[in-house]
């Protein structure tokens, strides 16, 4: 469905980062100088491969570059094109990965801050997810301190696999400093390959890995429910970024069935999960995982609310075609919701934007 | 859409009519009664190292079960022993009410997994005798799995190979969480094997890979692994269908157990999107994931989820197949589904017939 | 509503439970201290017998890490699934508002004015001073 509806918020696209050379400005002396020194590689990660399809449309390919390095094709091709007022940008570029809490950190201000330079400053339409070095939760927190100084970052960006399930204590320090700041967590598709991506070993195929970030979006649902985090933090709200959501209703219909019986395991989960999903959890619209029909209404019947869903095109990723990126033929409220007012509810920085 | 003949009020159906159940577990009345079955050298084994497979316990698993011996709490046999130990009162409190007319055994903790294969293989070995000698032999209603240490491919072939043909049997039994993915080629001797015997292999939840059980990471709680077994299915079945099992295996059948069912249509969905984007990642495949899925592989409705309303449950068995749905129990298991009222839908006669008997006849070559 | 006669109170200690048919529906009856429920012995969920549930407390938390233990023995749980039941109101500890067992009135009446039930008046040596446990259905 080809829809331009003014004022739309796209809540997931990615500007990349071109390579190592261009943190070099962002960059402090000693990290400046390891890029150098110790022959460091690009942080490009297998979870995007960078010629695989799903990494770039080939209409959004760059000429001589990396997908999502041309400010003026993603004017054209993605706020533009949809007529979007405001786009989130989560860059992917891997700090994840490294092992070094210091490192990450250093590149993560750095990606940060380019982000703020490059993007943010010269196009207006534009914000950004808080990049942060989820490998020490302290110096995540600090990160977050320091960028949420600039209005432009409206987001807390983590990937969907790391070391340890998202909803586990030791990561309560950056929700901590989230919810104080009314940043939501931004949860994306990604892993930092520290564990096989599936609970049941290493895969052979990208095909592989690539459908199991929606499994471990189940997993980290689990984990954030079932540990209480939005007991501790019931203002916080998690987006869940290129997750598909068509497994949602199967998930919680059966992660609430073992609730009722295992309640006593976990009794600051005090509400039923779907109630906890409507009041903390949202989507983003891309990948949209249903056949053409009425899959996808039935499928919005089975969670029965329609404030879970944000839009997005996750452009460059290769998710519809044209300007497919909404379903056929959806009623005109339920299209407004998900393209400005459940965005706007999400992201409490945009919509003091909107009001004012 | 079935024109409905008519709507049956839940409860009534299954005192009236037999089913199948496609999940039972048996269990040794004590730790010596595989004894018979086992050479004098694993008995001595077994008193001296135990059964270790790739988690930290001796006894008992690091994420404590939700009720004792994770079984309902009045399946405990009253003369003693484990529960699911004592057939004579799984007749009484299962089979018999419960018009169990095809029970599928599928013994756990029966060495599967263990870190030493010799020991896993003799284990294995002698579960499978045991279940003959115990259970099938003096119950009728009831057929065995062929368990085997499937992370030994040739190994487990041969005792397939070994049972082919033997009526006791009605499936080769592997678990969830192994050391690779369950599609990957060191696992094909075992389909080869159950293909030439014409056995479907049925995969059960559990079992310990040595990996985390998500890709992000060991939760903290049960409840995290219970409802973790619905994500650990749709790994292991994505590696089936994306390495090519079915496509290399025609005629092979696949049980997904205990891992619930509302899951598989937008797995369906989802896989088929990502194949065909990445199509010339697999040229192996000839066609979309959900077409093998749909051909190839059935599913436990255990644990039933549970939507409210309950019929939400309808479009998810239309978008995966009246065909595909294997009634079963878990007996004796806590989240146990009681066949009267586990599953209160507005069946038509012939779609409850299907799910509750008939289907799990077709899967096992038991039809007629 | 009727009155039944189910058993003495001396058969019914505090801390056991005895499980009766009233009108073709089975109920169990529970002394806990001193005070007597009785609940219908089928689980609203799928079904199974209440009455080889376990009593436990109630653990309640105000935050994660928090485990505030309290009502012991007053909660009933399936010996199925584990659903918590209060045996006082047999409403359920997940979504209380909608899932409840049925509960009846248990008093404790004199010996005098009885209505038959499960145990006929007869089959006790009935005195003035001997106490029975009565239902209402």
């Amino acid at each position: 469905m080809s829809v331009r509806a003014p004022e739309s918020i796209d809540c997931d696209i990615h500007p990349a980062v071109p390579g190592l050379q261009a943190l070099l400005p962002y960059l402090d002396d000693h990290w400046r100088e390891t890029i150098v020194q110790r022959g460091m590689h690009e942080f490009s990660s297998i979870a995007y491969p960078e010629n695989a399809p799903i990494t770039a449309r080939p209409d959004f390919r760059v000429n001589g570059g990396k997908a999502g390095t041309d400010l003026d094709q993603l004017r054209d091709q993605a706020l533009d094109r949809f007529g979007s007022r405001l786009a989130i940008c989560n860059c992917l570029y891997g700090v994840q990965l490294l092992f070094s809490e210091d490192m990450a950190a250093g590149f993560a201000r750095a990606v940060n801050d380019y982000m703020a330079r490059e993007w943010l400053d010269r196009e207006p339409r534009l914000r950004a997810s808080i990049v942060v070095p989820v490998q020490n939760p302290e110096m995540a927190a600090d990160e977050i301190e320091r960028c949420a100084k600039d209005r432009r970052f409206v987001q807390v960006l983590m990937l969907v696999m790391g070391d340890m399930p998202l909803g586990r204590r030791i990561y309560w320090p950056i929700y901590a400093a989230a919810e104080r700041h009314g940043l939501p967590i931004g949860i994306h598709a990604g892993s930092g390959y520290r564990h096989p991506v599936t609970g049941v070993g290493w895969p052979s195929y990208y095909t592989e890995d690539y459908a199991a970030q929606a499994v471990a979006f189940q997993s980290q649902l689990t984990s954030l429910i079932c540990e209480g985090v939005f007991s501790k933090f019931p203002e916080l709200k998690v987006v869940l970024m290129e997750s598909g959501f068509t497994w949602l209703p199967a998930h919680l219909w059966r992660l609430t069935k073992y609730w009722r019986g295992l309640r006593t395991e976990i009794p600051w989960t005090d509400v039923a999960p779907i109630e906890i999903v409507r009041r903390n959890v949202r989507f983003t619209l891309q990948p949209i995982d249903a056949p053409p029909g009425d899959t996808f209404a039935r499928i919005l019947d089975h969670i029965g609310c329609d404030e879970l869903l944000l839009f997005s095109t996750d452009y460059p990723h290769w998710q519809f075609d044209g300007d497919a990126a909404l379903p056929e033929a959806l009623p005109g409220d339920l299209v407004r919701k998900i393209m400005i007012e459940n965005p706007q509810q999400t992201y409490p920085r945009l919509l003091k934007e909107a009001v004012r | 859409m079935n024109v409905q003949v008519a709507v049956r009020e839940a409860g009534q159906q299954a005192v009236a009519q037999a089913i199948a159940d496609c999940d039972i577990h048996p269990y040794p009345k004590s730790p010596k009664a595989l004894y018979p079955f086992l050479e004098r050298r694993w008995q001595r084994h077994l008193e001296t190292y135990g059964l270790r497979t790739r988690q930290g316990y001796e006894s008992g698993p690091a994420y404590p079960k939700g009720q004792p011996e994770a079984a309902r709490r009045d399946a405990f046999p009253p003369g003693g022993g484990k529960p699911g130990s004592d057939l004579d009162f799984m007749r009484k409190q299962h089979l018999d009410p419960n018009h169990v007319a095809l029970g599928i055994l599928n013994p756990l903790r029966s060495g599967q997994g263990l870190q030493n294969g010799d020991f896993a293989h003799a284990y294995c070995r002698a579960v499978n005798d045991w279940q003959v000698a115990e259970w099938t032999g003096k119950e009728p209603r009831l057929k065995a799995s062929v368990l085997v240490h499937y992370e030994d491919g040739p190994g487990a072939a041969a005792e397939i190979e070994r049972r082919a043909g033997d009526a006791n049997f009605a499936q080769v039994l592997l678990l969830s969480r192994t050391a690779e993915p369950l599609g990957q080629r060191r696992y094909w001797p075992i389909y080869a094997a159950a293909e030439r015997a014409n056995l479907p292999v049925g995969v059960h939840a559990f079992g310990y890979g040595g990996y985390p059980v998500t890709g992000a990471g060991w939760p903290s709680y049960y409840i995290e692994e219970m409802v973790g077994h619905s994500q650990c299915c749709q790994s292991l079945l994505t590696s089936m269908v994306i390495e090519g099992v079915f496509e290399h295996f025609p005629r092979l059948r696949v049980v997904l157990i205990e891992a619930g069912f509302a899951w598989l249509p937008a797995l369906k969905w989802r896989l088929d999107k990502i194949w065909g984007r990445l199509r010339d990642e697999t040229p192996h495949l000839k066609r979309p994931p959900s077409e093998y899925i749909r051909e190839q592989v059935w599913i436990t409705t255990q644990p039933v989820e549970e939507p409210e309303p309950r019929k939400h449950l309808l479009d998810t068995i239309e978008w995966i197949g009246w065909d595909r749905l294997l009634f079963a129990t878990d007996y004796p298991h806590w989240d146990f589904d009681d066949p009267a009222r586990a599953l209160p839908l507005p069946f038509t006669d012939a779609q409850h017939r299907r799910v509750f008997l008939d289907n799990a006849r077709t899967v096992y070559g038991l039809a007629g | 509503m009727s009155k039944h006669v189910v058993a003495p109170v001396r058969e019914l200690p505090p801390g056991s439970r005895k499980l009766v048919q009233v009108d073709g529906r089975p109920i169990v009856i529970f002394n806990v201290g001193g005070e007597f429920f009785a609940l219908l012995n089928r689980c609203p969920h799928q079904g199974g017998n209440l009455c080889e549930g376990k009593l436990i407390g109630l653990v309640e938390s105000s935050e994660p890490g928090v485990y505030r233990y309290s009502r012991h023995g007053e909660i009933l749980r399936c010996p199925w699934h584990g659903w918590e039941f209060d045996v006082r109101t047999g409403k359920s500890w997940c979504g209380p508002e909608r899932i409840r067992t049925k509960t009846y009135e248990v008093g404790i009446e004199p010996g005098q004015n009885l209505v038959e039930g499960p145990y006929r008046a007869e089959t006790f040596a009935v005195t003035l001073e001997e106490e029975y446990v009565v239902l209402e259905v």
